[in-house]
């Protein structure tokens, strides 16, 4: 393992003020991605771990609707203290997003091609035929008839496409980061194994880190290095992917593996959370 | 053998397609292809395959949301899928549905008496407001959420909780057979547990026959008395959880099985 992490999140804490009231999403979360790894993040909804990777590139409602603290490091550099102009820069190309629902990501009126090139004229000004690195990108995602998709509008593809369409925008900029929301959610199980294959090989190719926020265990088993479970802000548990699912030692962990109903292993009842924890 | 609640015989469902030219006849789109299936009272029955196989138009057809094109659906044996609309409404109540996505498929300005009562103005008009009250209560009780809720609005539940209202509303016009369509999919790991046994439970109490729509083989498999693979609008593959799980004949189901990701 290299020395330093790629990116090192120390004590962040989200608050959020609305109602005369204050609701704290994360406290207290710690973690570091090294480079060429795959980091997941699993919990519950309402965990804070898609908020928590929100954070990192100032992507929340601004002070004070939301309060962010903490210290997130890249390259020695506190990504918190950027003001809009710099973070703007580290947006989108060197920490790329892809979300859970590809079909309202994607703008609808639109072409697919247009959508690319936006992201590409704007992070990498250097490149002069914007058309070829579309096509290139679309290739890279496996898309067949690259020419074709392009010229489409996001209503004509199927999710599994929308959602390539949305990781070849995610990396026409060449991200060190990429933070995969839920990516695969939205989408039927054989084209969610389509693409996280597909992120596995991108991710070993290009060196790029992935933080794999995701409550299937079943992929973080099958792509994830190291595991993070989040539970109501804070992180209950960390460890590499295998060790967490073979030998959890928190209870809530414990009792969210219990729940996942497995193939091949019938049992009368599916195991539920207690009550305490849930 | 005892007649079984639900058969279908050879339906076939066609969707209104695009005319290649405006002055052209239009193509249908053929959702579903010649498909027959029973299903036994009290049980359940999963039915798998990707987006766009069918599975849901299949499920929409027998409650009507979809035109039953060619075919017979027989519920006890008489054949419902060729009635009027008028002369179905005695089947309505016996066949419900429970849907994919709990945030979209309740009302958000009706608070949850007004859900779970619509549907028994309609089906039960002979009930007097505090006895339709006293039902509503009743289900609340009957998928475990607390009777204070029966105030509120959609907005204010979790997914699990909406999911649980959108059960209630199916049982409350007391149906036989429920089609839930992709009922937990959209639910987390934990909550998603609780819904299916809650399903379990309530089949057992009031026995229900399920159609269970899913994409989720492991869900599936629990589930299911039963289980049909559908692709491109067939049923490729019928067999028992373990027949399928373990001696898979079709290659779209050996496919089907080996994109799930497995722990450990």
């Amino acid at each position: 393992m290299s020395a330093t992490p790629l990116l090192k999140v120390e004590d962040l804490t989200i608050t959020f003020h609305a109602h005369e009231k204050a609701t704290v999403a994360a406290s207290g979360v710690s973690y570091e991605l090294n480079s060429g790894e795959v980091l997941a993040v699993v919990g519950e909804s309402g965990s804070g771990k898609s908020v928590s990777a929100l954070a990192l590139t100032q992507l929340l409602p601004s002070a004070p609707t939301c309060v962010v603290s903490g210290k997130i490091t890249l390259e020695g550099i506190n990504l918190l203290s950027l003001s809009e102009k710099e973070i703007s820069k580290y947006r989108g190309k060197v920490i790329a997003y892809i979300f859970q629902d590809p079909g309202t990501s994607l703008n609808p009126v639109y072409s697919v091609e247009f959508q690319i090139a936006e992201a590409i004229k704007i992070h990498r000004p250097e490149i002069s035929d914007v058309r070829a690195a579309v096509i290139q990108s679309l290739n890279e995602v496996r898309i067949h008839e690259p020419e074709k998709v392009a010229q489409q509008y996001p209503h004509e593809l199927s999710g599994g496409m929308q959602q390539r369409v949305m990781i070849a925008m995610a990396l026409a900029c060449n991200p060190r980061i990429l933070v995969a929301d839920e990516p695969t959610t939205a989408l039927d199980v054989t084209i969610q194994k389509e693409i996280i294959d597909l992120l596995a090989h991108l991710c070993r190719q290009r060196g790029m880190s992935i933080l794999l926020i995701t409550h299937n265990f079943g992929i973080v088993a099958n792509f994830a290095n190291r595991v993070i479970v989040m539970r109501h802000g804070k992180v209950v548990e960390t460890g590499s992917a295998q060790h967490v699912l073979e030998n959890p030692t928190h209870p809530y962990t414990q009792g969210l593996i219990a729940c996942i109903p497995r193939l091949g292993q019938k049992r009368h009842r599916l195991t539920t959370l207690p009550t305490e924890l849930s | 053998m005892s007649l079984p609640l639900l058969e279908v015989r050879n339906l076939s469902v066609d969707y209104p397609g695009r005319a290649p030219w405006f002055f052209q006849k239009n193509i249908p789109k053929r959702a579903v292809n010649n498909i027959s299936f029973t299903i036994p009272k009290g049980k359940t029955v999963g039915l798998v395959g990707e987006s766009g196989s069918g599975k849901s138009t299949t499920g929409k057809s027998i409650i009507r949301l979809a035109p039953c094109t060619e075919g017979q659906i027989l519920y006890e044996g008489v054949d419902i899928g060729n009635k009027s609309n008028r002369d179905f409404l005695p089947w309505r109540k016996k066949i419900q549905m429970i849907f994919q996505d709990p945030y979209n498929s309740l009302d958000p300005r009706s608070d949850v008496l007004g859900i779970l009562s619509e549907p028994l103005e309609i089906h039960f008009p002979q009930l007097s407001k505090a006895d339709r009250e006293a039902r509503c209560v009743d289900l609340l009780k009957k998928v475990k959420l607390p009777a204070e809720y029966l105030y509120r609005y959609p907005h204010e539940f979790s997914g699990g909780q909406r999911q649980r209202i959108g059960i209630a509303r199916a049982l409350a016009v007391e149906p036989s057979l429920i089609i839930c369509d992709e009922p937990v999919s959209a639910l987390d790991v934990s909550v998603q547990a609780e819904v299916v046994n809650l399903l379990q439970d309530l089949q057992e109490q009031l026995q229900l026959t399920y159609l269970f729509i899913a994409h989720d083989l492991a869900v599936v498999e629990h589930i299911s008395d039963h289980i049909l693979v559908m692709s491109q609008g067939k049923i490729v593959e019928a067999g028992t959880p373990a027949e399928i799980l373990h001696n898979p004949q079709e290659e779209y189901t050996r496919t089907l099985l080996a994109a799930v990701p497995k722990l450990s």
